[in-house]
Protein backbone atom coordinates (compact mmCIF):
# COMPACT_ATOMS: atom_id res chain seq x y z
CA UNK A 1 0.00 0.00 0.00
CA UNK A 2 1.51 3.37 -0.90
CA UNK A 3 1.87 6.07 1.69
CA UNK A 4 -0.83 8.24 0.08
CA UNK A 5 -3.45 5.51 0.45
CA UNK A 6 -2.42 4.85 4.04
CA UNK A 7 -2.74 8.54 4.93
CA UNK A 8 -6.15 8.71 3.29
CA UNK A 9 -7.43 5.66 5.20
CA UNK A 10 -6.13 7.02 8.51
CA UNK A 11 -7.74 10.38 7.68
CA UNK A 12 -11.11 8.67 7.12
CA UNK A 13 -10.69 6.74 10.36
CA UNK A 14 -10.04 9.86 12.43
CA UNK A 15 -12.92 11.81 10.87
CA UNK A 16 -15.28 8.92 11.55
CA UNK A 17 -14.13 8.78 15.18
CA UNK A 18 -14.96 12.46 15.71
CA UNK A 19 -18.27 12.06 13.91
CA UNK A 20 -19.16 9.13 16.17
CA UNK A 21 -18.42 11.14 19.30
CA UNK A 22 -20.54 14.06 18.05
CA UNK A 23 -23.46 11.79 17.14
CA UNK A 24 -23.64 10.03 20.46
CA UNK A 25 -22.73 12.57 23.10
CA UNK A 26 -26.26 13.87 23.69
CA UNK A 27 -28.33 10.70 23.73
CA UNK A 28 -30.89 10.47 26.59
CA UNK A 29 -30.21 7.67 29.04
CA UNK A 30 -33.46 5.82 28.29
CA UNK A 31 -32.11 5.09 24.79
CA UNK A 32 -28.78 3.71 25.94
CA UNK A 33 -29.72 0.06 25.55
CA UNK A 34 -31.23 0.35 22.05
CA UNK A 35 -28.31 2.56 21.01
CA UNK A 36 -25.87 -0.03 22.22
CA UNK A 37 -27.61 -2.96 20.59
CA UNK A 38 -28.20 -0.94 17.40
CA UNK A 39 -24.53 0.02 17.07
CA UNK A 40 -23.64 -3.54 18.01
CA UNK A 41 -25.57 -4.67 14.93
CA UNK A 42 -23.56 -2.18 12.85
CA UNK A 43 -20.31 -3.71 14.09
CA UNK A 44 -21.43 -6.77 12.14
CA UNK A 45 -20.30 -4.74 9.07
CA UNK A 46 -17.28 -7.00 9.26
CA UNK A 47 -19.48 -9.32 7.18
CA UNK A 48 -18.39 -7.21 4.20
CA UNK A 49 -14.76 -8.00 4.96
CA UNK A 50 -15.65 -11.68 5.37
CA UNK A 51 -17.42 -11.85 2.00
CA UNK A 52 -14.46 -10.13 0.33
CA UNK A 53 -12.02 -12.54 2.00
CA UNK A 54 -13.91 -15.65 0.85
CA UNK A 55 -13.86 -14.27 -2.70
CA UNK A 56 -10.06 -13.87 -2.62
CA UNK A 57 -9.62 -17.39 -1.24
CA UNK A 58 -12.05 -18.82 -3.82
CA UNK A 59 -10.18 -17.06 -6.64
CA UNK A 60 -6.81 -18.40 -5.51
CA UNK A 61 -8.20 -21.93 -5.14
CA UNK A 62 -9.82 -21.96 -8.59
CA UNK A 63 -6.75 -20.49 -10.27
CA UNK A 64 -4.49 -22.90 -8.40
CA UNK A 65 -2.17 -20.22 -7.00
CA UNK A 66 -0.45 -20.24 -3.63
CA UNK A 67 -0.90 -22.93 -1.03
CA UNK A 68 -4.15 -24.83 -1.48
CA UNK A 69 -4.33 -26.03 2.14
CA UNK A 70 -3.99 -22.50 3.54
CA UNK A 71 -6.59 -21.21 1.12
CA UNK A 72 -9.11 -23.87 2.06
CA UNK A 73 -8.60 -23.05 5.74
CA UNK A 74 -9.01 -19.39 4.85
CA UNK A 75 -12.24 -20.16 3.03
CA UNK A 76 -13.58 -22.03 6.06
CA UNK A 77 -12.64 -19.13 8.36
CA UNK A 78 -14.39 -16.77 5.98
CA UNK A 79 -17.51 -18.93 5.89
CA UNK A 80 -17.72 -19.13 9.69
CA UNK A 81 -17.04 -15.37 9.91
CA UNK A 82 -19.95 -14.63 7.57
CA UNK A 83 -22.22 -16.86 9.65
CA UNK A 84 -21.39 -15.20 12.98
CA UNK A 85 -21.41 -11.69 11.51
CA UNK A 86 -24.86 -12.37 10.06
CA UNK A 87 -26.18 -13.57 13.42
CA UNK A 88 -24.81 -10.35 14.92
CA UNK A 89 -26.36 -8.16 12.20
CA UNK A 90 -29.78 -9.78 11.86
CA UNK A 91 -30.17 -10.60 15.56
CA UNK A 92 -28.96 -7.13 16.53
CA UNK A 93 -31.32 -5.24 14.24
CA UNK A 94 -34.39 -7.28 15.13
CA UNK A 95 -33.78 -7.20 18.85
CA UNK A 96 -33.23 -3.42 18.72
CA UNK A 97 -36.44 -3.00 16.77
CA UNK A 98 -38.32 -5.13 19.28
CA UNK A 99 -37.01 -3.03 22.14
CA UNK A 100 -37.80 0.27 20.44
CA UNK A 101 -41.28 -0.97 19.62
CA UNK A 102 -41.93 -1.23 23.35
CA UNK A 103 -41.02 2.38 24.12
CA UNK A 104 -44.33 4.18 24.31
CA UNK A 105 -45.52 7.67 25.10
CA UNK A 106 -48.37 8.20 27.49
CA UNK A 107 -51.62 7.40 25.72
CA UNK A 108 -50.06 5.28 22.95
CA UNK A 109 -51.40 1.82 22.50
CA UNK B 1 -12.02 -6.20 -19.32
CA UNK B 2 -10.25 -3.36 -17.59
CA UNK B 3 -13.10 -0.93 -18.19
CA UNK B 4 -15.58 -3.44 -16.81
CA UNK B 5 -13.68 -3.79 -13.55
CA UNK B 6 -13.23 -0.02 -13.34
CA UNK B 7 -16.97 0.48 -13.64
CA UNK B 8 -17.61 -2.15 -11.01
CA UNK B 9 -15.08 -0.52 -8.69
CA UNK B 10 -16.67 2.90 -9.10
CA UNK B 11 -20.18 1.56 -8.59
CA UNK B 12 -19.06 -0.22 -5.47
CA UNK B 13 -17.40 2.88 -4.10
CA UNK B 14 -20.58 4.92 -4.59
CA UNK B 15 -22.62 2.24 -2.83
CA UNK B 16 -20.18 2.26 0.08
CA UNK B 17 -20.61 6.03 0.39
CA UNK B 18 -24.38 5.60 0.36
CA UNK B 19 -24.14 2.88 3.01
CA UNK B 20 -21.97 5.12 5.21
CA UNK B 21 -24.52 7.94 4.93
CA UNK B 22 -27.30 5.56 5.94
CA UNK B 23 -25.28 4.45 8.97
CA UNK B 24 -24.60 8.05 10.03
CA UNK B 25 -28.25 9.10 9.66
CA UNK B 26 -29.33 5.90 11.37
CA UNK B 27 -27.16 6.47 14.43
CA UNK B 28 -28.25 10.10 14.58
CA UNK B 29 -31.94 9.16 14.56
CA UNK B 30 -31.31 6.31 16.99
CA UNK B 31 -30.38 8.98 19.54
CA UNK B 32 -33.86 10.53 19.71
CA UNK B 33 -36.87 8.80 21.22
CA UNK B 34 -39.40 9.54 18.49
CA UNK B 35 -37.11 8.69 15.56
CA UNK B 36 -35.14 5.82 17.08
CA UNK B 37 -37.02 3.03 15.35
CA UNK B 38 -36.63 4.69 11.96
CA UNK B 39 -32.94 5.18 12.69
CA UNK B 40 -32.49 1.48 13.31
CA UNK B 41 -34.23 0.75 10.00
CA UNK B 42 -32.01 3.22 8.12
CA UNK B 43 -28.86 1.65 9.45
CA UNK B 44 -30.25 -1.76 8.45
CA UNK B 45 -30.73 -0.43 4.90
CA UNK B 46 -27.12 0.79 4.96
CA UNK B 47 -26.00 -2.70 5.91
CA UNK B 48 -28.00 -4.18 3.02
CA UNK B 49 -26.43 -1.77 0.53
CA UNK B 50 -22.91 -2.53 1.80
CA UNK B 51 -23.45 -6.30 1.47
CA UNK B 52 -24.86 -6.00 -2.06
CA UNK B 53 -21.92 -3.74 -2.98
CA UNK B 54 -19.29 -6.25 -1.88
CA UNK B 55 -21.01 -9.01 -3.86
CA UNK B 56 -20.94 -6.78 -6.94
CA UNK B 57 -17.28 -5.99 -6.31
CA UNK B 58 -16.46 -9.70 -6.15
CA UNK B 59 -17.59 -10.10 -9.77
CA UNK B 60 -14.19 -8.60 -10.68
CA UNK B 61 -12.57 -11.91 -9.69
CA UNK B 62 -14.89 -13.73 -12.07
CA UNK B 63 -13.81 -11.37 -14.84
CA UNK B 64 -10.14 -12.02 -14.12
CA UNK B 65 -10.48 -15.81 -13.87
CA UNK B 66 -8.95 -17.79 -16.76
CA UNK B 67 -11.31 -19.59 -19.10
CA UNK B 68 -15.06 -20.15 -19.06
CA UNK B 69 -14.88 -23.21 -16.79
CA UNK B 70 -13.00 -21.31 -14.13
CA UNK B 71 -15.34 -18.35 -14.44
CA UNK B 72 -18.45 -20.47 -13.89
CA UNK B 73 -16.95 -22.39 -10.98
CA UNK B 74 -15.75 -19.19 -9.35
CA UNK B 75 -19.12 -17.51 -9.85
CA UNK B 76 -20.84 -20.28 -7.93
CA UNK B 77 -18.23 -20.23 -5.17
CA UNK B 78 -18.27 -16.46 -4.76
CA UNK B 79 -22.03 -16.27 -4.48
CA UNK B 80 -22.96 -19.70 -3.18
CA UNK B 81 -20.67 -19.96 -0.15
CA UNK B 82 -21.44 -16.55 1.39
CA UNK B 83 -25.16 -16.80 0.63
CA UNK B 84 -25.37 -20.15 2.36
CA UNK B 85 -23.68 -18.71 5.47
CA UNK B 86 -25.88 -15.61 5.33
CA UNK B 87 -29.10 -17.62 5.15
CA UNK B 88 -28.04 -19.85 8.04
CA UNK B 89 -26.93 -16.86 10.13
CA UNK B 90 -30.12 -14.94 9.38
CA UNK B 91 -32.33 -17.79 10.54
CA UNK B 92 -30.38 -18.20 13.78
CA UNK B 93 -30.21 -14.45 14.47
CA UNK B 94 -33.88 -13.87 13.67
CA UNK B 95 -35.19 -16.71 15.82
CA UNK B 96 -32.91 -15.73 18.68
CA UNK B 97 -34.03 -12.12 18.63
CA UNK B 98 -37.69 -13.14 18.70
CA UNK B 99 -37.57 -15.70 21.46
CA UNK B 100 -35.39 -13.88 23.98
CA UNK B 101 -37.08 -12.57 27.14
CA UNK B 102 -36.53 -8.90 27.87
CA UNK B 103 -34.90 -9.82 31.16
CA UNK B 104 -32.32 -11.78 29.15
CA UNK B 105 -31.40 -8.76 27.05
CA UNK B 106 -27.99 -7.95 28.60
CA UNK B 107 -26.79 -11.52 28.01
CA UNK B 108 -27.98 -11.49 24.42
CA UNK B 109 -26.34 -8.15 23.60
CA UNK B 110 -23.09 -9.45 25.09
CA UNK B 111 -23.31 -12.67 23.09
CA UNK B 112 -24.05 -10.93 19.77
CA UNK B 113 -21.17 -8.60 20.48
CA UNK B 114 -18.91 -11.60 21.01
CA UNK B 115 -20.01 -12.97 17.63
CA UNK B 116 -19.05 -9.66 15.99
CA UNK B 117 -15.60 -9.82 17.58
CA UNK B 118 -15.16 -13.45 16.52
CA UNK B 119 -16.17 -12.59 12.96
CA UNK B 120 -13.55 -9.82 12.73
CA UNK B 121 -10.92 -12.16 14.15
CA UNK B 122 -11.79 -14.79 11.55
CA UNK B 123 -11.80 -12.23 8.74
CA UNK B 124 -8.24 -11.28 9.63
CA UNK B 125 -7.20 -14.94 9.75
CA UNK B 126 -8.87 -15.60 6.44
CA UNK B 127 -7.01 -12.66 4.89
CA UNK B 128 -3.81 -14.06 6.35
CA UNK B 129 -4.50 -17.50 4.88
CA UNK B 130 -5.08 -15.98 1.46
CA UNK B 131 -1.37 -15.37 1.79
CA UNK B 132 -0.91 -13.32 -1.29
CA UNK B 133 -3.10 -10.93 0.64
CA UNK B 134 -3.80 -7.81 -1.16
CA UNK B 135 -0.62 -6.08 -0.22
CA UNK B 136 2.47 -7.00 1.68
CA UNK B 137 3.59 -3.95 3.55
CA UNK B 138 4.08 -3.30 7.24
CA UNK B 139 0.97 -1.11 7.56
CA UNK B 140 -1.36 -3.88 6.33
CA UNK B 141 0.39 -6.38 8.54
CA UNK B 142 0.09 -4.26 11.66
CA UNK B 143 -3.56 -3.39 11.10
CA UNK B 144 -4.28 -7.05 10.44
CA UNK B 145 -2.51 -7.93 13.69
CA UNK B 146 -4.54 -5.31 15.56
CA UNK B 147 -7.77 -6.70 14.07
CA UNK B 148 -6.84 -10.09 15.49
CA UNK B 149 -5.92 -8.61 18.87
CA UNK B 150 -9.01 -6.45 19.32
CA UNK B 151 -11.37 -8.99 17.78
CA UNK B 152 -10.08 -11.75 20.06
CA UNK B 153 -10.44 -9.64 23.22
CA UNK B 154 -13.95 -8.55 22.16
CA UNK B 155 -14.84 -12.19 21.47
CA UNK B 156 -13.74 -13.92 24.66
CA UNK B 157 -14.42 -10.84 26.80
CA UNK B 158 -18.04 -10.80 25.62
CA UNK B 159 -18.42 -14.54 26.13
CA UNK B 160 -17.22 -14.13 29.73
CA UNK B 161 -19.59 -11.19 30.19
CA UNK B 162 -22.41 -13.33 28.79
CA UNK B 163 -21.56 -16.13 31.23
CA UNK B 164 -21.46 -13.75 34.18
CA UNK B 165 -24.76 -12.14 33.22
CA UNK B 166 -26.50 -15.49 32.87
CA UNK B 167 -25.24 -16.35 36.35
CA UNK B 168 -23.06 -19.30 35.36
CA UNK B 169 -20.87 -20.26 38.29
CA UNK B 170 -17.89 -21.22 36.16
CA UNK B 171 -17.48 -17.56 35.24
CA UNK B 172 -17.14 -16.35 38.82
CA UNK B 173 -13.42 -16.86 39.15
CA UNK B 174 -10.52 -14.64 39.90
CA UNK B 175 -7.13 -14.35 38.29
CA UNK B 176 -4.20 -14.11 40.70
CA UNK B 177 -2.27 -10.85 40.31
CA UNK B 178 -4.46 -9.84 37.36
CA UNK B 179 -2.56 -6.69 36.42
CA UNK B 180 0.71 -8.58 36.15
CA UNK B 181 -0.90 -11.37 34.09
CA UNK B 182 -2.69 -8.91 31.80
CA UNK B 183 0.44 -6.82 31.36
CA UNK B 184 2.51 -9.86 30.38
CA UNK B 185 -0.19 -11.08 27.99
CA UNK B 186 -0.45 -7.68 26.36
CA UNK B 187 3.33 -7.47 25.96
CA UNK B 188 3.65 -10.96 24.48
CA UNK B 189 0.75 -10.28 22.13
CA UNK B 190 2.34 -7.12 20.80
CA UNK B 191 5.59 -9.02 20.24
CA UNK B 192 3.51 -11.54 18.28
CA UNK B 193 2.18 -8.75 16.06
CA UNK B 194 5.70 -7.43 15.48
CA UNK B 195 7.00 -10.91 14.58
CA UNK B 196 4.20 -11.27 12.19
CA UNK B 197 4.65 -7.82 10.68
CA UNK B 198 8.35 -8.51 10.07
CA UNK B 199 7.67 -11.92 8.62
CA UNK B 200 4.97 -10.46 6.46
CA UNK B 201 6.74 -7.47 5.01
CA UNK B 202 10.04 -9.24 4.43
CA UNK B 203 8.60 -12.23 2.67
CA UNK B 204 8.98 -12.80 -1.02
CA UNK B 205 6.42 -14.44 -3.26
CA UNK B 206 3.15 -15.85 -1.96
CA UNK B 207 2.48 -17.69 1.26
CA UNK B 208 3.58 -16.70 4.72
CA UNK B 209 6.97 -17.51 6.13
CA UNK B 210 7.65 -19.29 9.41
CA UNK B 211 8.17 -16.11 11.45
CA UNK B 212 4.84 -14.77 10.25
CA UNK B 213 3.00 -17.99 11.15
CA UNK B 214 4.53 -18.12 14.64
CA UNK B 215 3.65 -14.46 15.16
CA UNK B 216 0.06 -14.90 14.11
CA UNK B 217 -0.54 -17.99 16.27
CA UNK B 218 1.04 -16.24 19.24
CA UNK B 219 -1.16 -13.18 18.70
CA UNK B 220 -4.38 -15.19 18.43
CA UNK B 221 -3.73 -17.35 21.50
CA UNK B 222 -2.51 -14.53 23.74
CA UNK B 223 -5.36 -12.13 23.00
CA UNK B 224 -7.98 -14.87 23.33
CA UNK B 225 -6.65 -15.46 26.84
CA UNK B 226 -6.39 -11.73 27.57
CA UNK B 227 -10.11 -11.27 26.85
CA UNK B 228 -10.83 -13.81 29.59
CA UNK B 229 -8.43 -12.48 32.21
CA UNK B 230 -9.46 -8.87 31.62
CA UNK B 231 -13.20 -9.37 32.10
CA UNK B 232 -13.47 -12.29 34.52
CA UNK B 233 -12.62 -10.25 37.61
CA UNK B 234 -15.13 -7.49 36.87
CA UNK B 235 -18.13 -7.55 39.19
CA UNK B 236 -21.85 -7.37 38.49
CA UNK B 237 -22.41 -3.66 39.07
CA UNK B 238 -19.57 -2.70 36.75
CA UNK B 239 -21.19 -4.68 33.93
CA UNK B 240 -22.81 -1.68 32.17
CA UNK B 241 -19.36 -0.16 31.74
CA UNK B 242 -17.63 -3.28 30.51
CA UNK B 243 -20.46 -4.15 28.10
CA UNK B 244 -20.27 -0.76 26.41
CA UNK B 245 -16.48 -1.05 26.30
CA UNK B 246 -16.64 -4.47 24.62
CA UNK B 247 -19.13 -3.02 22.17
CA UNK B 248 -16.60 -0.33 21.30
CA UNK B 249 -13.92 -2.97 20.80
CA UNK B 250 -15.93 -5.06 18.36
CA UNK B 251 -16.58 -1.92 16.30
CA UNK B 252 -12.91 -1.03 16.36
CA UNK B 253 -11.99 -4.56 15.27
CA UNK B 254 -14.29 -4.19 12.25
CA UNK B 255 -12.67 -0.83 11.42
CA UNK B 256 -9.17 -2.32 11.54
CA UNK B 257 -10.30 -5.25 9.41
CA UNK B 258 -11.05 -2.65 6.72
CA UNK B 259 -7.48 -1.30 6.54
CA UNK B 260 -5.64 -4.21 4.88
CA UNK B 261 -8.32 -4.52 2.19
CA UNK B 262 -8.73 -0.72 1.89
CA UNK B 263 -12.44 -0.98 2.49
CA UNK B 264 -13.82 2.43 3.42
CA UNK B 265 -17.25 1.33 4.60
CA UNK B 266 -15.68 -1.00 7.15
CA UNK B 267 -13.41 1.76 8.43
CA UNK B 268 -16.17 4.36 8.68
CA UNK B 269 -18.90 2.27 10.27
CA UNK B 270 -16.55 0.30 12.52
CA UNK B 271 -15.04 3.53 13.77
CA UNK B 272 -18.50 5.08 14.36
CA UNK B 273 -19.39 2.11 16.54
CA UNK B 274 -16.04 2.28 18.31
CA UNK B 275 -16.42 5.97 19.09
CA UNK B 276 -20.02 5.67 20.25
CA UNK B 277 -19.18 2.69 22.44
CA UNK B 278 -16.35 4.61 24.02
CA UNK B 279 -18.59 7.61 24.73
CA UNK B 280 -21.17 5.35 26.34
CA UNK B 281 -18.41 3.75 28.43
CA UNK B 282 -17.32 7.16 29.69
CA UNK B 283 -20.93 8.20 30.44
CA UNK B 284 -21.33 5.02 32.54
CA UNK B 285 -18.04 5.66 34.34
CA UNK B 286 -19.10 9.19 35.14
CA UNK B 287 -22.40 7.93 36.54
CA UNK B 288 -20.43 5.76 38.95
CA UNK B 289 -17.76 8.36 39.65
CA UNK B 290 -15.11 5.88 38.64
CA UNK B 291 -12.20 6.20 36.33
CA UNK B 292 -12.21 3.71 33.51
CA UNK B 293 -8.58 2.91 34.17
CA UNK B 294 -9.37 2.01 37.80
CA UNK B 295 -12.21 -0.24 36.73
CA UNK B 296 -9.96 -2.31 34.51
CA UNK B 297 -6.92 -2.33 36.73
CA UNK B 298 -8.08 -2.00 40.33
CA UNK B 299 -10.44 -4.36 42.05
CA UNK B 300 -13.55 -2.86 43.56
CA UNK B 301 -15.03 -3.45 46.98
CA UNK B 302 -12.04 -5.52 48.00
CA UNK B 303 -11.37 -3.30 50.97
CA UNK B 304 -14.30 -3.58 53.35
CA UNK B 305 -15.66 -0.32 54.62
CA UNK B 306 -14.27 0.23 58.10
CA UNK B 307 -16.59 3.12 58.91
CA UNK B 308 -19.34 0.82 60.14
CA UNK B 309 -17.49 0.33 63.42
CA UNK B 310 -19.83 2.65 65.41
CA UNK B 311 -23.27 1.68 66.71
CA UNK B 312 -24.82 -1.07 64.65
CA UNK B 313 -28.47 -0.33 64.04
CA UNK B 314 -30.89 -3.01 62.94
CA UNK B 315 -33.09 -2.18 59.98
CA UNK B 316 -36.83 -2.08 60.75
CA UNK B 317 -39.02 -4.55 58.94
CA UNK B 318 -42.66 -3.89 58.10
CA UNK B 319 -45.59 -6.07 57.07
CA UNK B 320 -47.35 -5.64 53.75
CA UNK B 321 -50.58 -4.51 55.46
CA UNK B 322 -48.87 -1.66 57.29
CA UNK B 323 -46.96 -0.69 54.17
CA UNK B 324 -50.26 -0.53 52.29
CA UNK B 325 -51.71 1.92 54.84
CA UNK B 326 -48.77 4.27 54.30
CA UNK B 327 -48.96 3.94 50.53
CA UNK B 328 -52.71 4.57 50.52
CA UNK B 329 -52.16 7.95 52.14
CA UNK B 330 -49.27 8.89 49.83
CA UNK B 331 -49.81 11.62 47.24
CA UNK B 332 -46.37 11.52 45.66
CA UNK B 333 -44.58 8.23 45.09
CA UNK B 334 -41.21 7.55 43.46
CA UNK B 335 -40.18 4.04 42.45
CA UNK B 336 -36.44 3.33 42.26
CA UNK B 337 -35.76 0.04 40.48
CA UNK B 338 -32.47 -1.85 40.38
CA UNK B 339 -31.07 -5.16 39.23
CA UNK B 340 -33.24 -6.95 41.84
CA UNK B 341 -36.34 -5.97 39.86
CA UNK B 342 -34.88 -7.67 36.78
CA UNK B 343 -33.96 -10.80 38.73
CA UNK B 344 -37.44 -11.06 40.27
CA UNK B 345 -39.00 -10.21 36.87
CA UNK B 346 -41.18 -7.81 38.81
CA UNK B 347 -41.62 -5.17 36.07
CA UNK B 348 -45.23 -6.09 35.22
CA UNK B 349 -46.25 -6.22 38.88
CA UNK B 350 -44.58 -2.84 39.37
CA UNK B 351 -46.62 -1.40 36.50
CA UNK B 352 -49.82 -2.69 38.16
CA UNK B 353 -48.81 -1.08 41.43
CA UNK B 354 -48.13 2.13 39.55
CA UNK B 355 -51.65 1.96 38.03
CA UNK B 356 -53.47 1.38 41.34
CA UNK B 357 -51.48 4.17 42.98
CA UNK B 358 -52.47 6.55 40.20
CA UNK B 359 -56.10 5.47 40.51
CA UNK B 360 -55.75 6.31 44.19
CA UNK B 361 -54.81 9.86 43.18
CA UNK B 362 -51.08 9.68 43.71
CA UNK B 363 -48.42 10.99 41.34
CA UNK B 364 -46.03 8.18 40.46
CA UNK B 365 -42.59 8.59 38.92
CA UNK B 366 -39.69 6.28 38.32
CA UNK B 367 -36.16 7.35 39.19
CA UNK B 368 -33.67 5.52 37.01
CA UNK B 369 -30.02 5.67 37.89
CA UNK B 370 -27.78 5.44 34.80
CA UNK B 371 -26.03 2.31 36.04
CA UNK B 372 -29.04 0.55 37.60
CA UNK B 373 -29.06 -3.00 36.27
CA UNK B 374 -26.48 -4.75 34.18
CA UNK B 375 -26.35 -2.75 30.97
CA UNK B 376 -26.80 0.90 30.07
CA UNK B 377 -30.53 1.69 30.12
CA UNK B 378 -31.46 -1.79 31.41
CA UNK B 379 -34.34 -0.55 33.64
CA UNK B 380 -35.83 1.56 30.85
CA UNK B 381 -36.15 -1.48 28.61
CA UNK B 382 -37.79 -3.62 31.30
CA UNK B 383 -40.29 -0.92 32.27
CA UNK B 384 -41.02 -0.19 28.61
CA UNK B 385 -41.83 -3.88 28.21
CA UNK B 386 -44.36 -3.49 31.03
CA UNK B 387 -45.90 -0.51 29.15
CA UNK B 388 -44.71 2.22 31.46
CA UNK B 389 -44.72 5.38 29.29
CA UNK B 390 -41.23 6.78 28.94
CA UNK B 391 -42.19 10.27 30.19
CA UNK B 392 -42.67 8.68 33.59
CA UNK B 393 -39.08 7.43 33.68
CA UNK B 394 -36.99 10.21 35.18
CA UNK B 395 -33.25 10.50 35.62
CA UNK B 396 -31.80 11.01 39.08
CA UNK B 397 -30.99 14.63 38.16
CA UNK B 398 -34.67 15.30 37.49
CA UNK B 399 -35.97 13.60 40.61
CA UNK B 400 -33.43 14.59 43.24
CA UNK B 401 -34.47 18.27 43.61
CA UNK B 402 -38.07 17.19 44.34
CA UNK B 403 -37.19 14.27 46.57
CA UNK B 404 -38.05 16.07 49.82
CA UNK B 405 -41.66 16.44 48.59
CA UNK B 406 -41.97 12.72 47.98
CA UNK B 407 -44.18 10.86 50.44
CA UNK B 408 -42.93 7.37 49.71
CA UNK B 409 -39.84 6.24 47.80
CA UNK B 410 -40.02 2.55 46.93
CA UNK B 411 -36.60 1.01 46.32
CA UNK B 412 -36.99 -2.25 44.42
CA UNK B 413 -33.86 -4.36 44.33
CA UNK B 414 -31.50 -1.39 44.14
CA UNK B 415 -28.72 -0.87 46.64
CA UNK B 416 -25.54 1.00 45.81
CA UNK B 417 -27.33 3.58 43.64
CA UNK B 418 -29.31 4.77 46.70
CA UNK B 419 -26.49 4.49 49.24
CA UNK B 420 -26.17 7.83 51.08
CA UNK B 421 -22.61 6.92 52.04
CA UNK B 422 -21.75 8.12 48.53
CA UNK B 423 -22.60 11.65 49.73
CA UNK B 424 -21.60 11.83 53.37
CA UNK B 425 -19.03 9.13 54.10
CA UNK B 426 -15.63 9.99 52.73
CA UNK B 427 -14.23 6.61 53.71
CA UNK B 428 -16.77 4.74 51.58
CA UNK B 429 -15.55 3.32 48.27
CA UNK B 430 -18.75 4.74 46.78
CA UNK B 431 -17.93 8.28 47.95
CA UNK B 432 -18.56 10.81 45.20
CA UNK B 433 -20.82 8.63 43.09
CA UNK B 434 -24.01 10.48 42.11
CA UNK B 435 -26.98 8.62 43.61
CA UNK B 436 -30.75 8.81 43.71
CA UNK B 437 -31.38 10.68 46.97
CA UNK B 438 -34.03 8.26 48.23
CA UNK B 439 -33.14 9.03 51.86
CA UNK B 440 -34.66 12.53 51.50
CA UNK B 441 -38.16 11.13 50.95
CA UNK B 442 -40.56 11.18 53.93
CA UNK B 443 -40.75 7.40 54.01
CA UNK B 444 -38.54 4.91 52.20
CA UNK B 445 -39.64 1.34 51.45
CA UNK B 446 -36.82 -1.02 50.60
CA UNK B 447 -37.92 -4.24 48.90
CA UNK B 448 -35.18 -6.77 49.36
CA UNK B 449 -34.76 -10.51 49.39
CA UNK B 450 -32.59 -10.68 52.50
CA UNK B 451 -30.34 -8.66 54.72
CA UNK B 452 -27.18 -8.95 52.62
CA UNK B 453 -25.22 -6.11 51.09
CA UNK B 454 -25.13 -5.29 47.37
CA UNK B 455 -22.66 -6.61 44.85
CA UNK B 456 -19.99 -4.28 46.17
CA UNK B 457 -20.30 -5.67 49.70
CA UNK B 458 -20.71 -2.15 51.07
CA UNK B 459 -23.00 -1.47 54.05
CA UNK B 460 -25.94 0.75 53.15
CA UNK B 461 -26.81 3.23 55.95
CA UNK B 462 -30.09 3.98 54.15
CA UNK B 463 -31.47 0.69 55.44
CA UNK B 464 -31.04 1.69 59.09
CA UNK B 465 -32.33 5.28 58.72
CA UNK B 466 -35.26 6.42 60.91
CA UNK B 467 -37.55 6.89 57.91
CA UNK B 468 -36.67 3.62 56.18
CA UNK B 469 -38.62 0.39 56.48
CA UNK B 470 -37.59 -2.91 54.95
CA UNK B 471 -40.10 -5.23 53.28
CA UNK B 472 -38.31 -8.54 52.97
CA UNK B 473 -39.27 -11.14 50.40
CA UNK B 474 -39.40 -11.69 46.65
CA UNK B 475 -39.95 -8.28 45.04
CA UNK B 476 -42.55 -9.56 42.58
CA UNK B 477 -44.66 -11.20 45.31
CA UNK B 478 -44.39 -8.18 47.60
CA UNK B 479 -45.51 -5.81 44.86
CA UNK B 480 -48.36 -8.11 43.78
CA UNK B 481 -49.57 -8.39 47.38
CA UNK B 482 -49.58 -4.59 47.68
CA UNK B 483 -51.69 -4.44 44.52
CA UNK B 484 -54.12 -6.98 46.01
CA UNK B 485 -54.39 -4.86 49.18
CA UNK B 486 -55.35 -1.86 47.03
CA UNK B 487 -57.97 -3.84 45.14
CA UNK B 488 -59.68 -5.02 48.34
Amino acid sequence: MDIGTIMLLVFIFILAAFLGVELISKVPSQLHTPLMSGTNAISGITIVGAIAATAVDSYLIIEGRGSLAAEIIGLIFGFVAIFFATVNVIGGYFVTDRMLGMFKKKGDN
Amino acid sequence: MNTASNIINALCFIMYIAASIFFILGIKKLGKANTARKGNLLSGVGMGIAVIAVFINNIIYVIYADGVGHKIALFFMIFGIPLFAIIAGSIVGFLWSKKVEMTGMPELVALFNGFGGLASLLVALSQFCAGKALTNDAFSAITLGLTIAIGAVAFTGSIIAWGKLSGKKAFKKNVPVPNFVNGILCGVGLIGIIFYAFGYSSKTGTGANALGVIGIILTVVVFIVLGVTLVIKIGGGDMPVIISFLNALSGLAAAFAGFPIQNTVLIVSGCLVGASGLILTLIMCKAMNRKFFDLLFKSFGAKKSTAAAGEQKEPKAMSIEDAFLILEAAKNVVIIPGYGMAVAQAQHAVKELCDVLEENGAEVNFAIHPVAGRMPGHMNVLLAEANVPYEQLKTSDDINPQMSNVDVAIVIGANDVVNPAAINDESSPLYGMPIVNAYEARTVFVLKRGKGTGFSGIENPLFTNENTVMIYGDAKQTVSQLVVEFEN
